[in-house]
């Protein structure tokens, strides 16, 4: 319940302005709360009479919380090969374990994985668990989500992280509802608060508009999934030593009712635009098709992949995994070149954390020259193909 | 022929702001509250369209499912609009600020109490927390398999359905058989507009609420005492765009463009 502390309220409406749902008014000089109310907390912060405050009902803290110690992360493995976000999981779950002085621990789940594991190691894992079975060849919900359960049931890691993938933010959540406790989807920054050790997950929340610090202090494992790109890994070290533990999960937990048949793969280096250091996306400012063109050749002098705003995939320029955005995928490169893309919120959402973004627009008002780092008033028909035309020479292509 | 059976679905709708207006006044650190809509969260749209599809292939019911507050029900008559037959809002203040984890908690009892179900169709996330979480997690409180990412449907025979699972690599082809839930991408459907039949359906039709105690939920299990994560600060993004604009002839762009860039190349 929001609490109005009426001695201390001066009725200054601040925190009727604030409310985005409507839910506090002003009447005869004091604050009133009605049902509109979901305890989002922004009237609190903003109050400077420190009149409100959210009553949480006394938390049945699960009592063992100290019982909890260690990192873990689960690495993902996929069409052979770690997914490069584990190894940046493994870069900030090292700075985690290494603040905490506990261990830091990788589950990898797959099917003839070879020497991954030591891989793991190399990037800064002490222990690896792994589980090299034939029923884990197609990634399942329930069997990687059984298997995660029981390993975090059995070594009772503190922190538990994963990557804000496809497989991640599909079975992660099954993961945390079998274990009863709270999950932080798609992080940008992690901190451990010295004091408690609780986990201070920070992620972007309606469409990247709103940056918010979530904490689960009642319930172990905390769990997180984190968004690729943003954490560092370190450099693999080929001398480091660890342990890699071959875990035996019990035959009935490699059950699924879900049945992959398959998987169709698309181009890894054209499609996957949210693992590329480089991308190049274009908008309906490109006219047609073979417009359109001039953005995969600029992005093939690049080696960059290419991206789009949904007005060039709706046009089916090109096809739908490369749409960037709220509807499309949130990409993180370190250049990101808009041609001919006006800057809809909706656009801009999906790649204002990108660390350069450049952009090429006819109409100097357009919006994406809000969130750009460098901008060309220009005809993208003349710039464009002009720009691929430099590299390439600069390239010695 | 293989036996196909009437389906009874119902589709999980959330009511959210619409995300353009959000935002927060980085000196004041709050909420620009000005004209900022609710809408139908978009993925839902696409969720509701493939349920009325389905039921208009193999027959059946669709009931349109929201938690939320009391002005929720726009979103649920605009889903009856749009092909819906049946809705349902979970309300009660006693649910506020529920995080993901008692969200789940209580669509699942909602869900127990409405009756029997072969399919319970989710949006991929919300945009407003944007978390993706509800679908997997409401399909591990029902016990009941779960697909996220569906970006179409191919078959159904025999209680299973046949479809592609979008992935980061490509798509995966999977089966799942009935009771299950999915979560589906927009790419699955282009959802239809309300047919005028819809819209006076929609207006007629009272919509079944529930209330905490309806569902039978332990008040220790919902909103925010219920929540396992709490959110403790919001802010403003930063931007670091410098908006520096090349001026200059088109290959003095380029030049300058070059230089900037030269660290990436
Ligand atoms: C619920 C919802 C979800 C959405 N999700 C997404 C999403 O995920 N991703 C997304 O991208 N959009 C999304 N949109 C759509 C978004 O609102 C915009 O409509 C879309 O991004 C516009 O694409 P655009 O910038 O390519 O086209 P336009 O807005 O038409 O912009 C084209 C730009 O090209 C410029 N231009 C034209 N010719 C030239 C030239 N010769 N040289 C240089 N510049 C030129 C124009 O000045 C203009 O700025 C969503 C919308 C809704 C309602
Ligand atoms: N309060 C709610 N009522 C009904 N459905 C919901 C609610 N919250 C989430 N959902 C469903 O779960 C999906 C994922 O939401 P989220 O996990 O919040 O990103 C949405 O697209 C909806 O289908």
């Amino acid at each position: 319940m929001l609490r109005i502390d009426k001695e201390a309220c001066i009725g200054c409406g601040v925190c009727e302005e604030v409310c985005t749902f409507g839910a506090i008014a002003v009447v005869d000089g004091v604050a009133e709360v009605n049902e509109q109310c979901t305890l989002c907390g922004s009237c609190v912060d903003s109050c400077e009479a420190d009149a409100l405050s959210i009553e949480t009902a006394a938390k049945s803290v699960q009592a063992d919380l100290h019982r909890w110690s260690g990192i873990m992360v689960y690495a993902e493995y996929r069409h052979g090969r770690v997914a490069p976000v584990s190894f940046e999981l493994l870069g900030i779950g090292r700075k985690l374990a290494d603040q905490q002085k506990v261990p830091l621990s990788a589950v990898l789940l797959g099917f003839g994985m070879g020497d991954a594991a030591a891989e793991l190691v190399s990037y800064g894992a002490d222990t690896v668990f792994q589980v090299d079975d034939p029923a884990l060849e197609h990634f399942t919900d329930e069997i990687y989500g059984n298997i995660l359960e029981d390993i975090i049931q059995e070594q009772k890691p503190e922190v538990v992280l994963a990557g804000a993938t496809a497989i991640g933010r599909s079975f992660i959540p099954l993961v945390a509802t079998a274990l009863a406790t709270g999950l932080t989807a798609d992080c940008t920054r992690l901190e451990i608060r010295a004091e408690d050790g609780v986990l201070l997950q920070t992620r972007p929340a309606f469409g990247g508009n709103i940056m918010a610090t979530i904490e689960c202090s009642a319930t172990r494992p905390q769990m997180a999934t984190v968004r690729p790109r943003v954490m560092k890994a370190a450099a693999p070290d080929q001398a480091r030593k660890g342990e890699i533990i071959n875990y035996r999960p019990a035959a009935e937990r490699l059950q699924s009712r879900v049945r992959v048949l398959g998987s169709v793969l698309e181009e890894q280096d054209q499609v996957n635009i949210t693992e590329g250091d480089i991308i190049v996306a274009g908008g309906r400012g490109l006219d047609n098709e073979k417009g359109f063109g001039l953005i995969k050749e600029l992005a093939a002098s690049l080696d960059g992949a290419v991206g789009a705003s949904r007005a060039a995939v709706d046009s089916a320029w090109i096809a739908y995994p490369h749409q960037v955005g709220q509807t499309g995928k949130t990409v993180n490169p370190k250049l990101y070149i808009a041609c001919g893309i006006s800057g809809a919120i909706q656009h801009v959402v999906g790649m204002q954390s990108s660390e350069t973004i450049v952009a090429i627009n006819k109409d100097p008002n357009a919006p994406i020259f809000d969130v750009a780092t460098y901008g060309i008033v220009g005809d993208l028909f003349e710039v464009v193909p002009k720009l691929t035309e430099r590299i390439r020479e600069r390239k010695g292509q | 022929m293989d036996q196909i059976q009437p389906m009874n679905i119902i589709v999980c709708i959330k009511q959210v702001p619409d995300a353009k207006d959000v935002r927060l006044d980085p000196k004041t650190n709050t909420m620009a509250r000005e004209g900022v809509e609710s809408i139908m969260n978009p993925f839902d749209r696409h969720a509701l369209e493939e349920g009325v599809r389905l039921k208009e292939l193999y027959g059946g019911t669709v009931t349109a499912l929201s938690m939320g507050p009391p002005q929720a029900e726009a979103v649920l008559r605009d889903a009856v609009s749009c092909g819906a037959d049946e809705a349902v809002l979970v309300s009660d203040r006693a649910f506020a600020g529920a995080d993901t984890w008692a969200t789940t908690y209580t669509l699942a009892k909602a869900i127990q109490v409405n009756g029997p179900f072969d399919l319970i169709i989710c949006g991929k996330q919300a945009i407003d927390g944007d978390t993706a979480q509800v679908g997997p997690g409401l399909g591990k409180r029902l016990d009941i398999p779960y697909v996220s990412y569906i970006r179409k449907i191919t078959g159904f025979a025999d209680g299973v359905l046949a479809m592609h699972r979008l992935m980061d690599d490509g798509y995966d082809e999977v089966e799942m058989p009935l009771p299950g839930l999915i979560t589906v991408v927009k790419e699955i459907n282009e959802p239809r507009i309300p047919s005028l039949k819809g819209k006076m359906k929609a207006k007629k039709l009272s919509i079944k609420t529930l209330s905490a105690e309806d569902i039978g939920a332990d008040p220790a299990s919902i909103g925010l005492p219920g929540s396992t994560t709490q959110v403790v600060k919001v802010f403003a993004p930063e931007f670091k765009g410098e908006r520096a604009m090349l001026e200059g002839s088109v290959e003095e762009q380029v030049e300058q463009l070059l230089n900037k860039i030269e660290p990436y190349l």
